[in-house]
């Protein structure tokens, strides 16, 4: 199978500090990838550029029908295929606070790819219903719970059905209960196709949810491979520290 | 006589030690000083600064202040109030007597003790010279702007021929600017006192007075009403002073002699102490109920014009706010400095200078009306202070907002439409309700460029009861009502809106 995304020796600078050395990976299709890594090794980094949020120094990301390349990121009117092709998860899921479910899911439909806002509402109401928040379609984000915020933030991240899904910490603040549930969503997802990437350095996720863990360490990759081969039989000190740390319980 | 109200007397209030005012003291070197009250800014003849020491005064009321003090055996002090409080300062004692060419009316005479008339002027149209044939009197004005100082006997004099004589009446806060704006042709007319008329024309080219006088008037001292016996004594030394020609004399140096001042002197001179007063000019003295039922309309009218002119200067206000905003937001670093400078100019300079500029000073390039430039004035002073509620509001837009909506592929227009510019309206919902209200009052200013709002029409009503108790009460009453609705309405909103 033909890779989804390739990122090839992807480097990144932030004054004195290299936060991301020679950084290269792929996902495809029908893949669940977990980027792993402790703090400060570089996922969000990786994932901000691959959105094109962030410029980058070196390396390139290809995607199936476009390519991002060093320098200033490119204007929004340059990045049409890209957005089309690559959808974002925020880890507080970042849903616009002034608009209900539906609205948050439909504005990209309508503004963006022109259409008519009776169907992008129908194929929205859908998507929230297929994702167990078809009931919550006119709440205001404020009025939604965590693990309901998030659904929403995949839906409108799925909303014109890209590809390629990035999804930064969707476990943070989640309890070992909903984790589950979004292991099978984001399983569904995968069924149908896509690629997902998910940054995460929730070790218990990663491996009931992951096809393809891989594990950065100052910026670079330290080791990749199936779960179980990475998890139960570690071979570099940065998936070792992974195993050992464990994230304060949530509140 | 005028004042260009251009600051409040706070003058006044630092001198709250009033000289004890006893008829019966005997005259001598500990005498306290007579601490008399006008306003230098009216300029001469009446009391301008001394160019030669301008610590000091001059004029020909410095002049009868002196004569007056001089007969009580006390030196005189000249203490600086702002015109039109010369009745409520004199009241609370911050000096004995009040001399700045302050008119004979009924309703001054109702309220305080009034000395005789010491000076009596005759009220002068002055016109363009090319209209001297053509506007003889009020008659001939008929749908014309005639200009005149608010508060005085020649601006109800208008008020009262408005409806017969169809005249469109327009008031100022100082004598200089309606001989201006007549030279300039914003004005048809003004009808003012023959001193301040003369002593115009010899500042402004090509004007000329009506020879026939409209209505004659009369100057007079006004003192506490507490202080009645002072005023027998005044009253005394005045009409010693016409009589041994000491008033001629300081009429003749300030040259304002003339036949029929002669002619006055004699007569006032010459009447005994118990005559009873002349009927001065105006409208006899209403009752205070009377007076606020006429006066009613006017002020309703007034709280219109103030309304009207707060809602447009905010519609404005936020148009050009948000502009400057987002140009200093998303423009290049020349439009950015640019708009800063703009914002930095406006807030750290005096909105009353700014419209002064904008009425006066472009007269001579655009002549604006008065009502476009006090909205473009008030407008264009407050969008400064909305474009940095508006630039606070969008800085403070979360990022993880802003990035969500690219990677949704919105172009940077869409974004500022439909995420950024929403959540920033509701941040900046709360301090612009406060800054609804403080326009809303700050429009009183505006009646430094003829434009006739709340304030100013309750100001002329308190004027002419000679009281500030009820026209204040209902001002109050007026402006609350107009802000109270909109407080609510604006709580409303944030409550729907409130961002969790």
């Amino acid at each position: 199978m033909s890779d989804l995304l390739a990122i090839t020796g992807l480097r990144l600078s932030r004054g004195q500090r290299e936060v991301l050395r020679g950084l290269s990976f792929s996902v495809r299709r029908g893949e669940l990838v977990a980027l792993m890594g402790l703090s400060g090794s570089g996922k969000t980094t990786a994932l901000r550029c691959v959105a094109a949020l962030e410029a980058f120094d070196a390396g390139t990301i290809a995607l199936e029908s476009c390519s991002l390349s060093p320098g200033p990121v490119p204007p929004e009117s340059r990045l049409r295929d890209l957005r089309r092709c690559v959808g974002m998860v925020f880890q507080l899921h970042a849903l616009f606070e002034h608009l209900t479910a539906i609205e948050n899911v439909t504005l990209s439909p309508i503004y963006v790819h022109g259409l008519p806002a009776a169907q992008a509402r129908s194929r929205g109401t859908s998507l929230l219903d297929s994702l167990g928040v078809g009931a919550r379609t006119s709440a205001y984000p404020r009025e939604l719970s965590g693990g309901e915020a998030q659904r929403v933030a995949i839906a409108r991240a799925l909303a014109v059905d890209p590809p390629l899904l990035l999804m930064d910490e969707p476990t943070a603040s989640l309890d070992p209960a909903r984790r589950g549930a979004l292991t099978e969503t984001l399983r569904e997802l995968v069924a149908e196709g896509r690629g997902l990437l998910v940054a995460t350095h929730d070790v218990d996720f990663a491996r009931e949810a992951a096809d393809r863990i891989v594990v950065l360490a100052e910026g670079s990759v330290a080791e990749e491979g199936s779960p179980a081969a990475v998890l139960a039989n570690p071979s570099h000190q940065a998936t070792r520290d992974l195993l050992q740390y464990r994230p304060p319980p949530n509140k | 006589m005028s004042t260009r109200a251009l600051l409040p007397a706070l003058a006044g209030l630092c001198l709250a030690l009033p000289a004890p005012v006893n008829a019966a003291s005997t005259p001598g070197p500990s005498a306290p000083p007579l601490v008399w009250g006008g306003d230098a800014e009216g300029g001469a003849p009446y009391v301008e600064a001394d160019p030669a020491d301008p610590t000091r005064v001059r004029g020909f009321d410095v002049e009868v202040a002196e004569t007056i003090a001089r007969g009580l055996g006390r030196t005189a002090r000249f203490q600086q109030v702002q015109f039109q409080s010369i009745d409520a300062s004199v009241e609370r004692g911050d000096f004995d007597i009040g001399l700045s060419g302050v008119e004979d009316t009924p309703a001054r005479r109702a309220e305080h003790a009034v000395t005789i008339p010491y000076f009596e002027f005759r009220e002068v149209l002055a016109v363009r010279s090319g209209d001297l044939a053509r506007f003889r009197t009020l008659a001939d004005l008929k749908g014309r702007r005639v200009g005149t100082l608010a508060g005085t006997i020649a601006y109800d004099t208008l008020l009262a021929r408005r409806a017969s004589d169809g005249l469109e009446v327009v008031s100022y806060d100082d004598d200089v600017h309606p001989y201006t704006d007549l030279a300039e042709g914003r004005l048809d007319a003004v009808l003012l006192d023959n001193i301040i008329a003369a002593r115009s024309l010899r500042r402004v080219p090509g004007l000329a007075v009506e020879p026939e006088a409209v209505s004659t008037g009369r100057y007079v001292g006004v003192l506490a009403r507490r202080n009645a016996t002072l005023r027998d004594r005044i009253d005394a030394i005045l009409r010693q002073a016409m009589r041994d020609g000491t008033l001629e004399a300081i009429y003749r140096r300030w040259n304002i002699w003339d036949d029929s001042e002669k002619a006055f002197l004699e007569r006032e001179g010459a009447s005994v102490p118990a005559a009873p007063a002349p009927a001065p000019l105006g409208a006899p003295a209403a009752s205070p109920w009377a007076a606020t039922a006429r006066y009613i309309p006017a002020l309703l009218a007034a709280a219109g014009v103030t309304l009207v002119l707060t809602c447009l200067a905010m519609a404005l206000a936020v148009a050009v706010g948000c502009g400057i905003a987002v140009g200093r937001i998303y423009g290049g670093r020349w439009l950015a400095a640019l708009l800063a400078g703009y914002v930095e100019l406006v807030r750290g300079t005096p909105v009353l200078l700014q419209l002064f500029v904008l009425y006066y000073g472009l007269a001579a390039v655009i002549r604006l009306p008065a009502f476009a430039a006090a909205l473009l004035g008030l407008g264009l002073n407050y969008a400064a202070y909305e474009s940095e509620i508006y630039r606070g509001a969008l800085l403070a837009v979360s990022r993880p907002q802003l990035e969500a909506a690219r990677t949704l592929g919105l172009s940077e227009w869409l974004i500022f439409r439909l995420v950024r510019g929403p959540q920033a309206l509701r941040l900046a919902l709360a301090p612009m309700t406060n800054d609804f209200v403080a326009l809303l009052k700050d429009s009183s200013l505006v009646s430094v460029i003829t434009v006739v709002e709340l304030t100013k029409e309750t100001a002329i009503f308190a004027t002419n009861i000679g009281s500030w108790v009820i026209p204040g009460i209902l001002c109050a009453a007026l402006y609350l009502a107009l802000s109270l609705p909109l407080s609510r309405l604006a709580r409303r909103l944030e409550r729907r809106w409130s961002i969790a």
